[in-house]
């Protein structure tokens, strides 16, 4: 519980030291692990460092991946529970470096994202937005295969620890190799479908996207995340988003049904719904 | 027909369906009765096994499984015995095998939509178990599922009197299978089913914890192994909460918290499912499992259906993201509604 008010605490400072350091070309000094290379992890049976847990992010990347304000709710029924909170962003130098042509889609994203916005209708929510959505994942870390099992849509992602092969196909959470160096669990994935997006204001990729993520340990309840995002049909350069993950300390903390077809069901389809017989 | 529109529903498993289909060295399209390349010992041996342990110590369940095979849930009529002969056993595999090719002869309805063995639908084309089971329930000793008590009767009625207020199938997304509309198939359980194609399996073990993946719709359950405590009765789930723990070299998983909305043999929300994995050879897991729902079923009851070893991976099988298929029926009964009024209308203004 105290716990989780510190953090709370620290995000809420974080977020308004966001609004003054929006300017400055690194991310906030301390969404970065500070002593990251000092930590050693505790070990698996067969000697890996143990990333097994149920971790979340506590950010407001999901809303917007750059610093952003905050912002009403796109539905005024849901009043300040549908408004976005402003966040410094999980960006390294502040902005994501978008071919010309990019930038204007994603605008268009974001100006029809109740339309677009592959999270609206309960669709796989892609790599790294699975990461940094508001929900808890889990990590169950075998020798062979690294499962991440997410909250949201149920999305499944298994790393390859062996039998690495290419994308057999494009997917929606992409393919995922993995490997370890020191401390560091380094996921490479590729083999994406264009439909998945970064965050609610409409920041996108397309099939050629690869990222590459280090998942750090940085204290016995805390992990750095860090990916690097490749796509050179979107992006003038690759680029970099970090932020940590928190373990959910409670002992009871689980991964729960979030089965959110059922829910969109009326929004998807609802216009096909059979109209009463007029009489 | 329910097959029918899961199957349209369902683009991205035909890719699925072909890369597996290729990793399955299918040697004819036309001949159903290949030889299945790995064989459940489902009728035990009685020579000792000791299976592997992962690395802190449970025994080792992990790889690629599946449930595919011939042999139903419930015994046939008019067969009286547990288990076949070796014969017997292959002639009722042959039979199922040539009911499920007929969906395949040219000019027939169902030719119409897919070739079953083209897209790997078809259980023969891939591993599947075998067994001289008669039927997978083999308590009670008749095969088949008890008769329901009086409450489950009337739940039953219930239902069917739900639907038909409900309106017709295509009238509504809601009224439509579960399956059909990507929200969870047959084969995630629990209890794990044979769920007819794609029936594959992954089991992961980290410390504390078993995940059993289902291929179909990427449904994962996470199955804690570290006595907590039972959990909370207010959460109930589309598959229940589930604690397991080992009796020897066995996985002991017991789920309860169901929801109620997808019963198992319309079962009720308070059913218990206990599921008993034991590794028995390299190739295969003993996969058995009880129902217990005395609110539904006079007594419990009890089914063994082999996991057999497959090979890996298994692709994402993005259902709902694709579900091209339950939009175009819901168009298609709208259209016909429309047509409908106007042939109502017809005589009326002449």
């Amino acid at each position: 519980m105290r716990n989780w008010f510190l953090i709370a605490t620290s995000a809420a400072l974080l977020t308004a030291a966001g609004v003054a350091m929006a300017q400055a070309p690194q991310a906030p000094a301390a969404a970065r692990p500070a002593a990251a290379s000092a930590y050693r992890a505790p070990r698996t049976s067969d000697g890996k460092p143990n990333l097994n847990g149920v971790w979340q992010a506590i950010t407001e990347a999901n809303w917007d991946i750059e610093a952003h304000s905050a912002a009403p709710s796109p539905i005024k029924e849901l009043g300040a529970t549908g408004a976005m909170p402003a966040g410094a962003g999980i960006v390294e130098g502040g902005s994501i470096p978008y071919l010309p042509e990019a930038l204007k889609k994603k605008k268009e994203n974001q100006a029809n994202r109740l339309k677009l916005d592959p999270e609206v209708k309960c669709y796989l929510p892609g790599v790294p937005r699975a990461v940094y959505q508001p929900y808890p994942f889990q990590i169950i870390q075998s020798t062979k295969h690294i499962m991440m099992l997410h909250t949201f849509a149920g999305a499944v992602r298994t790393v390859y620890m062996s039998d690495q092969t290419e994308a057999p196909a494009d997917s929606w959470m992409g393919w995922s190799n993995g490997k370890w160096e020191g401390e560091s669990l380094v996921v490479d994935t590729k083999g994406f479908n264009d439909q998945s997006w970064f965050d609610r204001a409409g920041n996108f990729h397309s099939d050629a996207l690869h990222v590459v993520e280090r998942f750090t340990p940085r204290s016995a309840d805390t992990l750095n995340y860090e990916a690097t995002i490749e796509d050179s049909k979107t992006f003038s350069r690759p680029w970099k988003i970090s932020l940590p993950l928190y373990r959910r300390v409670e002992p009871n903390a689980m991964i729960m049904e979030f089965r959110c077809v059922e829910f969109v069901e009326d929004l998807l389809y609802g216009h096909l719904k059979k109209q009463p017989a007029s009489k | 027909m329910r097959h029918r529109t899961l199957v349209s529903a369902l683009i991205v498993s035909v890719v699925i369906a072909i890369a597996m289909a290729a990793t399955s060295s299918v040697s004819g399209q036309s001949a159903p009765l290949e030889k299945p390349r790995a064989v459940a010992k489902a009728v035990p041996t009685g020579k000792p096994y000791t299976p592997p342990k992962t690395p802190d110590g449970q025994p080792d369940l992990q790889g690629f499984w599946t449930n595919s095979t011939y042999v139903p849930l419930e015994r046939p009529n008019g067969v009286t015995k547990e288990f076949y002969n070796k014969e017997e056993a292959e002639a009722a595999m042959k039979r199922s095998a040539e009911r499920e090719a007929e969906q395949t002869e040219p000019g027939t309805t169902a030719d119409v939509h897919y070739d079953f063995t083209q897209f790997g639908l078809d259980r023969s084309q891939s591993t599947f178990a075998t067994s001289l089971r008669t039927s997978q329930i083999y308590d009670p000793p008749d095969g088949k599922v008890p008769p329901l008590t009086a409450e489950g009767q009337k739940r039953q009625q219930e239902r069917a009197a739900a639907r038909k207020q409900a309106g017709g199938q295509y009238d509504d997304v809601k009224n439509m299978p579960i399956g059909s509309r990507c929200i969870i198939m047959g084969g995630a359980g629990p209890p794990l089913q044979n769920a007819g194609y794609n029936a594959n399996y992954q089991i992961v073990q980290g410390a504390g914890y078993v995940m059993i993946l289902t291929e179909m719709i990427h449904d994962a359950r996470i199955i804690p192994i570290d006595n907590r405590p039972a959990p909370p009765s207010g959460v109930r789930q589309w598959t229940g909460i589930s604690r397991g723990h080992y009796e020897g070299n066995t996985l002991v998983v017991e789920t309860t918290n169901f929801n109620g909305k997808n019963p198992f043999r319309n079962g009720s929300e308070n059913m218990k499912v206990t599921e008993r994995f034991t590794r028995i050879a390299d190739d295969a897991i003993e996969y058995k499992f009880t129902i217990d729902d005395p609110a539904t079923w006079t007594k419990s009851f009890s089914a063994d259906l082999p996991l057999v070893k497959t090979d890996g991976p298994i692709f994402e099988f993005a259902c709902h993201e694709t579900n091209f298929g339950i939009a175009n029926i819901l168009a298609g009964a709208r259209e016909d509604d429309k047509k409908a009024a106007e042939q109502k209308k017809k005589p009326s203004s002449n």
